[in-house]
């Protein structure tokens, strides 16, 4: 057996091979279609023949003397009767032959373009730019001439018939190219030729694209496998070249037995039906070969072909042991920095320990458990690193024999650091590392309020997870990727974690004016929290205590935090009346008392989040993750105790409210036709920079727009702030006001690329209205809500803006994706030094201050210069401008 | 670029011939645009101390071609240093440096 020397790989030229050159690397010709003999060895000269390398554990190769595993393979080869086409150059062919004379094989280009295309072609190759373009037109010329120039034998047309059949037009009659005409044709071709076209005659020779020798696979890649009936089981490609070799037979003994022409034809045809699928088994016009199952054959093209191919399944694809996958739900009673994992997948994932003579009872305990047991061991491995698997029935036993030094596989259990993931990771907080937390059935669980950084849903969303297997990589991960280390975003400075929908809802419920709450119920309030003192009540009524639902979220503060900013729900009044804002928008924190100010996504939402933002900056993350798992569980129970639902009849607006609407939407549409009037008398005064059209479109769409905005005002009243809907609108727990407009109010102009919907017949969108209608209506305006339903127009209008919406964030996600990942691969080297320089891993300065600023922006006031504002803010506790 | 093409040279349209243009019209100076930011060539002595603070060679440097406008302006030669000061959003100004090439 000869051993392979590492070499340095100093070119790769592509080309086609010879048919002598198959005949070189072959260890054998191939003649028989039979694999093994009665006795189970392969037969000299078969599809199995030992020289072309072993499968069989025992046997040795007969070319090399590797066992199998250690020989790589060699290839036979199949001498073919009668030549066929090879499918992959079945265009060529087509382009060589249309552009060739039939008779003398001559390029039908006189001899200066040839020069001139050649010299072309020599420069591109120079610069190392393709040279498609040349040679297709090289190709098109080519095909012009209808006589040679040089021999002068007329041309005839040729027609290509699915794959690889190639006909001439005789007058009224076709015939036939068979395979061995072209190659006739084909070899003819002079060097000289070659080279015009673009080929390499000394590596590509254009008659080596019709094969005449079938190279055989070596039996390492087409390994057959023995069933438990003792059955052999054959590759796919050899049940293939069992075909080739069969027909290939047929052929040779019909031809010397002298069978008529039309036999010979149709054997030539099967020939090279089999000799296609073998390479490519998805030719368009050509059967796919099936099993006997039906089950198409997968021949050499689909083995290499698309996801599951070898290139992106195999060679670029990347697959983890100590890894698991299921879908995700919602938990949120678990902590935000937990993971809930299903029982059967802890079982199954295990993490080493080295028994030590401190862990050794703890590492017996895991070995009695056994692998059935939860936290028990599945493995054992020896001081001489021999693998046992603990089983039910030895685990008793194996308990007593473990040594000092041996290794044990121990199952997940709570606590366990892992890593989390859903894809596209396409920012750090796509991977961070969670608390274990075993549970009972079969998803994967997390709290809801860390979906935004992992951008999840529970839609049936799926994530991974990664068992860590070394303590310097739980140590890292708990110090680097750990959530409560995520918490804020590098990428604006704030907190990406946070409370999300009823988190917010029930915090707004709970903090807006002066709700109050008995003593039972401030104490269900903080059940779920770790508080475990109750303040002074606030006041007492009848004779009964009562605390304020701002005290409630004081208890959750850290005491000492001071604060002041302007809620969301603030309208920037004139000037602010501070604590005394009859919105109670203006939210102050002394000393960790909540003193005035709603508590809503402003100050514990994700993306925004002031106080989770503070409380990290000045307590730490750990002190941040307790506050946001103390906020979202006061929160839920904030919504839980005021109760919250919404529903269709939430949108229901009283007969006087419709009325005003329809009234507003009436006078809108009579200032529309007043504009489109004064249009089509030609008195429209046009805006600066703008057509007189421009400008009727743009004043019908304003119109129109504070039409609709202010249908949303009037709905808006009526609905009143106890509206479930104006709720989680006003507190950005969920939805808009604009939702609750279209709702409620009025769904508004439909819009494609910002303008009114034009497209459709001529002069109009559609038959329902008259041609060069230029009111509300006819361009896509819906007067209707959605509560009130749409019109078939107005739903029609809707479907169009629909889609464009649809349209453009498939478009969008795509080109996004393609430029994240080209920056990725920019900059994914890059590292700041600790001189506060950027280089690359040659050491090549790329800045000389991170940024130009040098600043951290994870650890910036969202990403703006503000840290002595906040300073004076919370020495002052006032808002600073 | 799909072809895998190597970059070309970068050609400066707009500066070609400029000399020959601005002869007899008074001149200006590129430094003076409000977007050109400023580029000082430093001496041996200032380049060394650059070089030492950072603790590179040259050739670690970020480059700048001589045919560079700025450079033609300022009389930058191959082999020297220039140090550029832009004006930045968020560090009021932050400090550059590119060595010359050919
Ligand atoms: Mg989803
Ligand atoms: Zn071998
Ligand atoms: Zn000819
Ligand atoms: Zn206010």
């Amino acid at each position: 057996m000869f051993k392979t020397v590492p070499k340095r790989i100093k070119e790769i030229r592509f080309g086609l091979i010879s048919p002598k050159e198959y005949r070189k690397m072959s260890v054998t010709r191939v003649i028989t279609a039979d694999t093994y003999d009665d006795d189970g060895f392969p037969i000299e000269m078969g599809l199995m023949d030992p020289r072309m390398g072993v499968i069989d554990p025992g046997l040795r190769c007969k070319t090399c003397g590797g066992r199998a595993g250690e020989c790589p393979g060699h290839f036979g080869h199949v001498e073919l009767i009668a030549p066929v086409i090879h499918v992959g150059f079945a265009k060529l062919i087509r382009k060589i032959l249309r552009a060739t004379c039939r008779e003398c094989s001559a390029l039908l280009l006189d001899s200066n373009q040839k020069k001139k295309y050649l010299e072309q072609i020599r420069t591109m190759r120079k610069m190392g730019q393709p040279i498609e373009d040349i040679t297709n037109e090289v190709f098109k010329e080519a095909r012009k001439p209808k006589i040679c120039m040089y021999c002068g034998a007329g041309q005839l047309d040729i027609k290509v018939e699915k794959p690889s059949t190639y006909v001439e037009k005789m007058g009224d009659h076709d015939h036939k190219l068979m395979p061995s005409d072209i190659r006739v044709r084909l070899e003819k071709i002079s060097n000289e030729d070659i080279e015009v076209i673009g080929m390499d005659p000394n590596n590509a020779r254009p008659e080596w694209v019709i094969l005449t020798v079938l190279p055989v696979p070596p039996v390492t890649m087409r390994p057959s496998i023995t069933l438990e009936s003792g059955q052999r089981s054959e590759d796919d490609l050899t049940h293939k070249l069992v075909d080739i070799i069969r027909i290939n037979q047929r052929f040779q003994e019909n031809r010397e037995a002298g069978a008529p022409q039309l036999i010979i034809e149709d054997l030539w045809e099967l020939l090279q039906y089999h000799v296609t699928t073998f390479m490519d088994n998805a030719v368009s016009g050509v059967p796919p070969a099936r099993h006997r199952s039906g089950r198409p054959l997968k021949t050499l093209s689909q083995r290499l072909k698309g996801k599951e191919g070898r290139f992106r399944g195999s060679l670029s694809g990347k697959r983890v042991n100590f890894s698991a996958r299921t879908v995700i739900s919602p938990d949120p009673n678990l902590s935000v920095s937990e993971v809930g994992v299903p029982l059967s997948i802890a079982m199954e994932m295990t993490i080493p320990v080295y028994v030590t003579k401190r862990n050794i009872e703890q590492v017996r305990e895991y070995i009695r458990r056994g692998p059935d047991n939860h936290p028990g061991a599945n493995y054992i491995e020896r001081s001489d690193r021999r693998r046992i698997k603990v089983t039910d029935s030895n685990c008793e036993e194996m308990a007593e024999t473990v040594e000092l030094g041996w290794k044990i596989d121990r199952q997940l259990k709570n606590g366990d650091i892992v890593l989390f993931n859903r894809q596209p990771s396409l920012h750090r907080m796509s991977i961070m590392a969670h608390n274990v937390k075993v549970l009972p059935h079969k998803t994967f669980r997390l709290n809801p309020a860390v979906c935004p950084p992992y951008n999840a849903d529970f839609d049936g969303d799926e994530m991974n997870m990664h068992v860590l297997q070394t303590e310097e990589a739980r140590a890292e991960a708990m110090m680097l990727i750990h959530v409560q280390e995520n918490i804020l975003s590098p990428r604006f400075g704030g907190p990406i974690i946070g409370g999300i929908h009823d988190h917010i809802s029930g915090m707004y419920l709970l903090t807006r004016g002066d709700s109050r709450l008995s003593k039972s119920e401030i104490l269900d309030m903080l059940s779920k929290t770790k508080i475990e003192e109750l303040s002074e009540p606030a006041g007492e009524v009848d004779g009964k205590p009562y605390w304020t639902g701002k005290q409630a979220v004081s208890h959750i503060l850290p005491s000492g935090l001071n604060m002041a900013y302007k809620a969301g729900i603030c309208e920037d009044c004139d000037t602010c009346k501070e604590e005394n804002c009859e919105l109670d928008a203006y939210v102050l924190v002394k000393d960790g008392q909540l003193l005035s100010g709603t508590i809503e996504e402003k100050a514990v939402g994700a993306f925004k989040g002031l106080i989770v933002d503070k409380i990290i900056k000045d307590y730490g993350s750990a002190r941040g993750l307790q506050f946001i798992n103390d906020a979202t569980m006061l929160g839920i129970k904030g919504i839980m105790h005021y109760g919250f639902s919404f529903g269709i009849s939430d949108e229901d607006i009283p007969n006087e409210a419709s009325i005003q609407i329809s009234e507003l939407l009436g006078e809108a549409e009579d200032r529309v036709m007043n504009l489109i009037l004064v249009y089509n008398e030609g008195n429209l005064e046009p805006l600066p920079g703008r057509t007189v059209d421009e400008t009727l479109e743009l004043k019908i769409m304003q119109e129109l727009g504070k039409a609709r905005d202010s249908t949303g005002n009037i709905a808006g009243k009526y609905l009143g702030l106890e509206n479930a809907a104006v709720v989680m609108a006003v507190s950005g727990a969920r939805g808009s006001m604009l939702n609750l407009t279209q709702m409620a109010g009025c769904v508004g102009q439909q819009a494609v690329r910002g303008e009114r919907i034009k497209r459709g017949y001529e002069g109009r969108t559609l038959s329902n209205f008259h041609t060069g209608d230029l009111g509300a209506a006819a361009h896509g305006f819906v007067k209707n809500s959605y509560k009130s339903g749409l019109s078939p127009t107005e739903y029609f209008f809707h479907a169009i803006g629909g889609r464009e919406g649809l349209v453009d964030t498939a478009v969008r996600t795509s080109q996004s994706g393609y430029l994240q990942r080209r920056l990725v691969n920019a900059l994914q080297d890059l590292e700041v030094q600790y001189d506060g320089t950027v280089r690359d891993t040659r050491g090549m300065v790329v800045q000389f201050r991170y940024g130009e600023d040098g600043i951290d922006p994870m650890k910036s006031e969202f990403s703006k210069p503000q840290a002595i504002k906040w300073i004076i803010e919370s020495v002052t506790s006032k808002e600073v401008e | 670029m799909v072809g895998g093409s190597n970059p070309s040279e970068p050609v400066f349209y707009i500066f070609k011939g400029m000399n020959k243009v601005m002869k007899g019209t008074k001149s200006f100076s590129l430094l003076d645009h409000n977007i050109v930011p400023h580029h000082l060539l430093l001496s041996e002595n200032e380049a060394s101390q650059v070089l030492k603070k950072y603790n590179i060679d040259k050739e670690q440097l970020p480059k700048i071609k001589v045919k560079e406008p700025v450079i033609l302006e300022i009389g930058g030669q191959v082999g020297d240093i220039v140090k550029i000061i832009r004006t930045s959003k968020t560090a009021g100004e932050a400090e550059f440096y590119r060595l010359v090439i050919e």
